[in-house]
Order: structure tokens, then sequence, then C-alpha cells
């Protein structure tokens, strides 16, 4: 179409000139993602790992791993951490059976969901999730900080038969995961593939997987996981966490 | 010369007709794992095995409606329009062919691998890095195929590429973009693999790639069909030109944006989250503007709504597709979303969007098409009954979810007199029950419409191949 004056416009043209409109097309789409999402890996407040404490000292909240420290040597309250092998095996079975679709890892500052579920989540405590496993909708409750809140006898009856310990419960059952052993060569595969998306694992770490898993099944690596799951840093009054 | 000598429909026969099946296909897992949220015991039915649980299926659901259905269906229409808007052949008969057959292959690839638990765990990408390679290829096939065609046109009979061509471009490009991007992933097995991205930064990732699945996939591209069919069936002209220009640019800059809403009051830094939620708002220019200019097309020829059924389906389409993308920007805003974020209101809003204007524009289409290539007449009796049961299905499935999503966000948050919390988790879950099973009750509808649309389809076209035969 041309306007009044006789002159094409840009859209006649790129109606006539398809490939002009396709580049066009394309850099259009593109603007959002470099201004959403570039930044997300360029600045380092997006995913911040220090805290200033209450006397002014600067705390990482990443574990500081001494040399020759092994996963064994961390402590609750030491800080984000790699996921142990059995916490992998976990992890796997986790992503497998799809519990995200029902269940969120990622508490909201709002007064509610604190005193139902915790401290609020923190970028820096899913740095090593690869994927992120935040969720989306909560059938059931969310499960960032449910590492410690129940023994590891309840969640065993709770994942074989959930209906059995919460009546209203329509969660599936797990009981399968009794019968299946988790694979220890399996594991130490997964744990170098982690290490080369940057999951900060040593030799060590890797060479002793078959043998931290060994005669687990998949209901232990499950419990493992969801024990791990919230308790890595040392909440303290008085320290700004977030802006 | 008729249609079929033409132009090379036989992809576009075949494309159609396994969009319908997969709609049967996709709408009958819906309604299975709707049940299972309604009735647990569906879960297992007894055995110990995995297969058919919630977290398994669920994919499988979002797999089978989005990209087998949805997908079909809109490499269907392509095909079809990219030739007829350009009076052309298709650039290249056996690409297309290559297209749905490795389609299909990732369907099928699909339907094994999800049940069994083979998954990247993110949401609508859960298909392992194999697929994903087939899925791109196929992908780009499509892409090039189409735009080839575009250009071998003959430009003295057609200079200007009409409306419907630059909504599927648009299409094509942001999809492969969020297609490659958010399933770069590290194998550590032939079905594993880990994303190459982590927490936060994931998380951008992959809502930037799922809310551009809808916000292209389901609506450029839907977008699309809408243009081309919509003036077809009522034979009038699209209502106005400048309005489509200026939707089609509004939407193909600012959708991108939409992602982070999806990530209000998480750990992505602040800025993002309320960068998303204003563009929100302001998308409803750019929506409207096309649930307008489709509706508007009909001024003039309203009385034909009152006979033609598959007219009722494109503008009805048209009603909810405006509906659910008020509801969007609804949503966005942070102090709804407070509330909306993880509760069934999501669902109910994406499924006002799948049921209501996707499956709704999309059996349009698919009706016309049948008619137009197989030169039939598709039974009234059955297009009708089809409307109407999926309409209400429709309706049943979203207030079910409104009612259940809202409830679910207020006894989250409720107190009582002496300032703690209310309600328990548990006390939430067993109050979705009766809108669970109301859920489940109008997605029985919806799949019921579906077996309907599929035996209209096939009883038509063989009741044509016999009387062809007798022709002859």
């Amino acid at each position: 179409m041309s306007n009044q004056n006789g002159k094409e416009s840009i859209q006649a043209k790129f109606e006539k000139n398809i490939f002009g409109m396709y580049l066009f097309m394309a850099l259009s789409v593109s603007l959002a993602g470099i201004v959403q999402i570039v930044p997300l890996f360029t600045n380092p407040d997006a995913v911040k790992d220090e805290v200033t404490m209450s006397d002014g000292s600067k705390q990482s909240l990443l574990w500081q791993r001494a040399e020759g420290q092994s996963l064994s040597d961390w402590k609750p309250g030491d800080g984000v951490r790699p996921n142990t092998p059995l916490e992998v095996a976990g992890r796997d079975i986790y992503q497998r059976e799809g519990c995200f679709l029902c269940h969120s890892q990622m508490i909201r500052p709002f007064r509610d969901e604190n005193e139902r579920y915790g401290h609020f989540s923190l970028a820096v405590e899913s740095k090593y999730d690869h994927p992120f496993q935040w969720g989306s909708k909560r059938t059931g409750p969310d499960l960032a900080r449910l590492g410690g809140k129940y023994s590891d006898e309840w969640h065993i009856l709770h994942l074989r038969h959930p209906q059995a310990l919460v009546p209203e419960s329509v969660m599936p059952k797990y009981k399968f995961l009794d019968n299946a052993m988790v694979d220890g060569d399996e594991i130490a595969t997964h744990m170098s593939g982690l290490r080369k998306v940057g999951v900060p694992y040593t030799d060590a770490d890797i060479a002793g997987a078959a043998d931290a898993v060994a005669g687990k099944t998949e209901m232990d690596a499950m419990v493992a996981y969801l024990q791990s799951l919230g308790n890595m840093i040392k909440f303290e009054d008085g320290v700004t966490y977030r802006e | 010369m008729n249609l079929t000598e033409k132009y090379d429909l036989g992809v576009v026969k075949w494309f159609t007709i396994m969009s319908t099946v997969y709609l049967v296909v996709g709408t009958l897992l819906g309604v299975y794992i709707a049940s299972e949220l309604a009735f647990p015991y569906l879960n297992d039915l007894g055995t110990d095995l995995p297969y058919f649980q919630f977290g398994r299926l669920r994919p499988l659901h979002t797999n089978a409606v989005i990209f087998a259905f949805g997908g079909s269906a809109l490499m269907a229409a392509a095909f079809y329009i990219v030739q007829r808007t350009n009076q052309t052949r298709l650039w290249s008969n056996k690409m297309a062919w290559f297209t749905f057959w490795s389609w299909n292959t990732v369907i099928v690839l699909a339907v094994v691998t999800l049940p069994l638990g083979l998954t990247q765990g993110k949401e609508y990408a859960e298909l392992e890095w194999p697929i994903d390679i087939l899925i791109t290829l196929a992908w780009a096939s499509y892409l090039y195929n189409f735009i080839m065609t575009i250009h071998i046109r003959d430009r003295n009979k057609v200079p200007h590429v009409y409306v419907a061509n630059w909504f599927f471009m648009g299409m094509m490009v942001m999809v492969t973009y969020l297609h490659v991007v958010n399933n770069l992933s590290i194998p550590v097995d032939w079905f594993k693999s880990y994303s190459i991205f982590s927490g936060v930064q994931d998380a951008m990732i992959q809502w930037w790639w799922g809310h551009n699945a809808v916000g292209f996939f389901l609506t450029a591209g839907f977008l699309g069909i809408m243009y081309y069919f919509v003036p077809k069936q009522a034979q009038r002209p699209v209502y106005s030109y400048r309005l489509s220009v200026i939707h089609f640019w509004a939407l193909m800059f600012g959708y991108v944006w939409l992602g982070a809403h999806h990530l209000q009051y998480t750990a992505l830094p602040d800025w993002a989250g309320s960068l998303g939620a204003t563009i929100s708002l302001a998308m409803i220019i750019p929506s409207w503007g096309g649930a307008l200019n489709g509706i508007l097309t009909l001024s003039g020829a309203w009385d034909r709504l009152r006979e033609d059924y598959i007219l009722r389906f494109l503008i009805m389409s048209l009603a909810f597709y405006a509906m659910s993308t008020f509801e969007g920007p609804v949503m966005a805003a942070k102090n709804v979303n407070a509330l909306s974020h993880y509760t069934d209101w999501t669902v109910g809003h994406v499924h006002s969007g799948a049921l209501g204007w996707n499956i709704m524009v999309a059996a349009g289409a698919l009706y016309h098409m049948i008619e137009k290539i197989y030169n039939v007449r598709l039974s009234q009796k059955l297009l009708a009954i089809h409307f109407w049961i999926h309409t209400i299905g429709t309706v049943t499935y979203i207030v079910a979810m409104w009612v259940s999503g809202i409830m679910q966000g207020l006894m989250w948050r409720a107190y009582d007199e002496y300032g703690t919390l209310a309600y328990t988790f548990a006390e939430s879950v067993s109050a979705m029950h009766p809108y669970y099973v109301m859920r489940a009750a109008g997605g029985v509808l919806v799949f019921t419409g579906a077996v309907i649309m599929l035996i209209n389809i096939v009883s038509t076209i063989r009741k044509s191949g016999s009387m062809q035969t007798a022709n002859a």
C-alpha cells in the first residue's frame, strides 16, 4: 500500500521483500531477550552470594570448601553446596516423576508463606540447580524448605502411601521406589555432566560417587534429596538477604 | 482445474486428519489426568506401576495438545494458506512430507519416552535432547519451505504478501530461537541431559520459552489461521488492513517480554518481573486489535452466523481470545499475581485460551479445509452438536478453575482471629475436590466433541470417496 504522497511505506516494501521482513522480525523479537535475559548473566547482583552480617563483616552464602574437604564435611548452615551423590540420584528421580508439576520450590516474601513454609527463597539457593525446579503450581505444598521438617521414616511412609498419613492428599503412591536400586556408575556420569555445566565437583567427589550410593534404593535417594532442601543457609536476624 | 490439481494438498490433508486424531488423544489424556486429581486411585489403579501417574502423563497431555494437535493444525493451515494466498504450489512438496514424517516421529517418540519418565524437567520442553534435534530439523524444514514458497510466487499476480503469512513467519522465527536456546544442555546419556543454565537464569529462559510458546506458537500462528479462514468463511475482506499492521508489529515486539510475569515475587530480580508485568498490561492493545479485526470482519454479514457452524467456531474462538487476553494482563498485575500464582486459576486461564481460542479456531479451519479439499459438505448436525458440546465443556472447565483457583489463593493467605494461619494446606486440597470433579466433567464434554469431530470428518471423506468411485 502507498500513502497519500505516493511514497511507498516501509510496510509495503516488506510485503514485497519477504526476506527483508523476515530479518526485521528476527530483530524485533530479539530485543526483549537481550534486555531481560543478558543482565541476569552479566550482573552479579542477580545471584547475590554474599551478605553483610550485623557486625559489618561480609559472609559468603556459598559453602567455602577447603582444599581436600569432601562433601560430607559440610555442616547444615555452612552455605549452599553441590548435592551429594545420593541427593543427585534423588533429584534425578524428583525430575523423572514430575514432582515439580505439583510442588513448587520457591517461597515468596509474604507473611503467610513465611509462616507456612519458612524464609523466602534466595536466588543463590538454586545456583547449582540444573535445571531449576521452582515449579509453577501448588497442587501440593511448597518444598523449598522441606529438609529437616519430618523424619526419614515419615517420608518413607508418606511416599509409599500418602493418604495413610494425609487422608486429603491427592498425591500418587511411590512404593515402586523401594524396588529399584541406584546405579553408582550412572550417578558418577551424571555428576561429571553436572560439573561440565558448572557445578563445582572435585575428582574425588566423582570417584567416590559409586561407593556413596552402593546398596541404596531409589527410596533412600529420594528421601536424602528431600531432606537436603532448604537448610543449606543459616538465616540470621538483622541481615538483609534481598533488597 | 480443481484445487487438488492446482496445489500440493496431500500433505495438508494428512496434517489435517492427524491434527484431529491428536485432538482426540490429547483431550483424552487431559480428562484422565484431571480425573486423577479428583480420584487419586486412578494414578496406579491398584498396581505398582509408575507409567500412568499424573507426573508422567501430564507432560504427555501438554505435548499432545500443544505440539501434536496444535502443531499439526498450524502445519496444515500454513501449507494450505501459503499456497492459496501466493497462488503457487509449495516450493518443495517433498520437503513438506519430510516435515510431516519428522513431526509425527517426534510425537511417537514423545508417547514412548514421557511415560517412561525420560524428561528434561522443564515445562513444555520435556522432550530429551535427541528428540529436540529432530524437532529442530522438522521446524527448520517447515520454515524454509514456507518462506521459499512465498519467494517463488508470481510477483505480477501477487505483489504483496498477505497478512496471514506474516503471522506464520513471525511464529516460525521466534519458535526457532526459543526452542534452540531453552533446550541447550549437556547430554550424559542417550535420554538424559542437564540444562546448561541453572537457578534464576534457567527460570527466566524457561519462562521466556514458556510464555512465548503461548505467544507465538498458540497466538501468532493461530492468528495466521484466523486471518485467512475468518474472511474466507465469512466471504468478507478483513475489517482493517491498518489495524492488522499495527497489531502485528506490536505483537512481534511486545509479546517476547512477558515471560517474566511468571516469576513475580520469586528470586528473579524485581525489575525483570515488573517490566514483564508492565508490558503485559500494554499487550491488551495488540491482542484486542486482532480480536476486533477478526470479529468486525463480519460487519454486514452477521446473519451468516445463524446457519454457518464453521463460522460460529471461528467467531466464538475470537470471543474467547479476547476474554483470555484480557484475563492475562489482569493476572500479570503484581497484586493479582500474588493471589493467582501457583493456583488453579493459571490452569483455568491457559485452558480458556487452549479450549476456547485454539481448539475452536483450529476446528473452524480444519473443517473449512476438509470441505474445500475434498469438495464435500460436512454433516451440519454433527457440527452443531460439536459446537455446543465444546462451548459448554469449555465454560464448565474455566468456571471450575476460577472458583478453585481463587479459593486456593484465599485459603492459603487467610488468618483467623488469633492471627494464625486459618487453614492447613491439606484443607485447601480437600476443598478442591468438587471443582476437580467439575473440571473433569468439562473435559469429558470437550473430548466427546473431539470424537464427534473425527467421526464427522472421517465419515464425510469416506462417503465422498464412495461417491467418486460410483461416478467413475
